[in-house]
This record gives C-alpha cells, structure tokens and sequence, in this order.
C-alpha cells in the first residue's frame, strides 16, 4: 500500500473516517447483542451499523478518489443502497415479529394488543 | 389506461425517474463518456414505458428544490440519531423506557408515506413497524419514550409538514 | 497512519461480527436470527471495503454491492415468509 504520497490531512480525514464508522457499527452490533428484546434490538443495526458501514464506505471513497486518476464513485452508490434499504428491511422484519406475537419487554409502554 | 403513443405520456411517464435511472447507470459503470451517457438516457427511457404497467400511479413530486433541503435535514438527522441511539446502548437496558405509539398521518400519497416510514425508521430512536392503510396511521416502536405527544409533534413538524410541501 | 488503522478498523468489524454471530445462535426467536443474518451481511461488507483498501486493488465495489444486494433481498424475502407462509403471492 502507498499512502506515502497523500497529504497528511487527507490520510488524517480518512483514517477517522475509518475508526468512527467501525466504532459505530460495533456499538450497533453491541445493542443487537445485549439489548433486551426483539423491538429494541431492532434499532441498532438499522441505525448505527448501516452509518458505520457508511462512513467505512466515504473513507474508501476519498482514498481511492486521492490515489487513482479520476473520482470514483461507486461506494457512493453502495452508501445510498444501503441507506435505502435499511428501513425498508427493517420495517419488513417488524411486521414479521408482530405477526408472530413476539412480546416485548416488561415495562414496554401500550404494547399493541392482536 | 394505455397513452397514446404520440404523446409525452407514452414516452416519458417519469421525467425525474428516467434522469435518476440514467445517473445510476453512469455511477454504476463508473465512466462518464458520452457513450454511456446515451446509453444511461436510452436505459433511462425504456425501463419505465416497459415497467409503466406494473407501477401503482405515479408519484408528483411538485417541488424539488424542498425536496433536497430535506434530505440535508435527513442527514444531520441520522448523524444526531446515531449519537442518541449508541448512548441508549451503552446504557444499562433497565434505564430504557421503550414503547409503541400510533403515529395519525396527514399524507396520503403512497410514495410520501413510504419516505416519511423510512425518515422515522433512521432518525432517532424510533422504528416504523406497520403501516393500516384504513385508519391512515403508522405503529411505531421507539427505544426510549416519555411523552408521546411530544413526540408525534416532533415528527409532524420536522418531517410531515416538508413532506406535505413537496408532494403538494 | 491509514495503514495502521485499517487493521484496527478490521478488528472491530470481526468483533461486530462476532456479536452478531452470538445473536445468531441464542435467538430466541427466529426473527432475531434473521436480524442478526442482516447485520452480519452489513458488517461484512465493511470487511470487504476494508481488504480492499489494505490491499490496495480498488476493484472490490462490485462485489460489496452484491453483497448488500442479496441481503437486502434475502431479508425482505424471509420476513415475507414469515408474514404470508409464501414469499411472492
């Protein structure tokens, strides 16, 4: 790897890039482990994991941007993708547990009655 | 309901729809030469007169330029989400208060009330879990809630009302 | 300074995946198995990114959009069939 030739800014950009999208993508998989029931669960990986893998993806970006000719764009696309499928993955996996009956914590304010 | 074919109806059913397939196509290939740029724009037409019949109606979006501030919103959004969510997890669970609340919607588009579901699912602390379709209301599950009205006037006037803006 | 952070960035990406892995197998219910499937197929991709730069190629994007492309599918595909008993109607 030749990194030798960037800017140290730069490399200072993507290396926070880096570390913070993997640090919040384990904080993500942190809750989906330890949180209590399936709702609360859900909340992790929808949100922290999918702007982890995010910002891992931007860091990517800008160093392939620096060390090839030309910008390239496709991790962009990868981010959107992901971004736009996360709810919709999310919400699919909710309903799945409603209709399943799956209860939810004991202190769970109004849980749905059906 | 088939257009006729002279009309602009036929050929271009999605404007805006047929620009985002060709910019997609272009990313995706990952070269900006004018060869593919045409051939973004020929994929950009045809996929919607081929899948026209298979689409529920058409979405407006009325107004694009709202449309982009909120998505700026949206990302400042999920960056403050993301804090607020990795704080509750590194929390102890028995400080959490989860619960359901039923969220009464005031849009009716289709396409507005799939953007305004997938606004709640990445924002903070709430999930977006069922959408009835009779009672025009979403069930949401949010990790940490207090107040219940507080926080479906914070998703009225944060997200409904700009929704309401460009769809109108 | 890239170069000493991306083993580190890759180390927590197997720890994530590692939690994931444990949801996996406690459950309990089958729906937290397929959430835990579906931040595995995440984390992964990150892992993919990640030995793409380290090694340096820049080719690995089409692979890392597959991958969340099958997820996603595979996600919306198991939940269907959980809320139908059928995955296309």
């Amino acid at each position: 790897m030749t990194s030798l030739d960037m800017p140290w800014t730069l490399q200072l950009v993507v290396a926070a890039f880096l570390l913070v999208g993997a640090l919040v993508a384990l904080i993500g998989s942190w809750g989906l482990a330890k949180l209590p029931d399936f709702y609360t669960r859900l909340h992790g990986p929808t949100k922290a994991s999918t702007l982890g893998v995010g910002c891992t993806l931007i860091g990517s970006l800008l160093y392939f941007g620096h060390q090839q000719d030309g910008v390239s764009v496709q991790e962009a696309l990868v981010t959107i993708f992901l971004f736009a499928t996360a709810p919709v993955s999310a919400h699919m996996m909710g309903k799945a547990a409603l209709r399943r009956r799956i209860k939810g914590v004991p202190g769970t304010r109004n849980p749905p009655e059906r | 309901m088939t257009p006729n074919v002279r009309s602009r109806q036929f050929w271009l059913p999605h404007p805006l729809f047929s620009l985002f397939l060709a910019l997609l196509w272009l990313l995706m290939v990952n070269d900006l030469s004018v060869a593919h740029a045409l051939l973004g724009l020929a994929l950009g037409v045809a996929i919607p007169i081929v899948t026209h019949a298979f689409w529920p109606e058409e979405a407006k979006i009325r107004r694009p330029l709202p449309l982009l501030r909120y998505l700026g919103v949206l990302l400042i959004d999920i960056l403050r989400s993301n804090l607020v969510v990795a704080l509750r997890i590194l929390r102890p669970a028995r400080e959490l208060r989860p619960g359901f609340f039923t969220y009464p919607l005031a849009l009716d588009d289709d396409f507005a009330i799939t953007l305004l579901a997938s606004t709640i699912s990445l924002t903070p602390g709430t999930v977006s879990l069922h959408h009835d379709a009779e009672a025009k209301t979403l069930l949401i599950h949010a990790l940490h809630l207090e107040d219940e009205a507080e926080a479906i006037a914070a998703i009225r006037t944060r997200y409904e009302q700009p929704l309401e803006e460009i769809f109108r | 300074m890239i170069a000493i952070v991306i083993p580190i960035a890759m180390t927590l990406f197997a720890v994530a995946a590692l939690l994931n892995l444990y949801r996996l197998a406690v459950g309990p219910d089958i729906v937290d198995r397929i959430l835990a499937l579906d931040t595995l197929m995440i984390n992964s991709i990150a892992l993919i990114v990640l030995a793409d730069l380290r090694m340096g190629l820049g080719v690995l994007f089409e692979l890392a959009l597959l991958i969340a492309l099958m997820g996603f599918v595979g996600t919306v595909a198991m939940s269907k069939y959980l809320l139908r008993g059928d995955v296309i109607e």
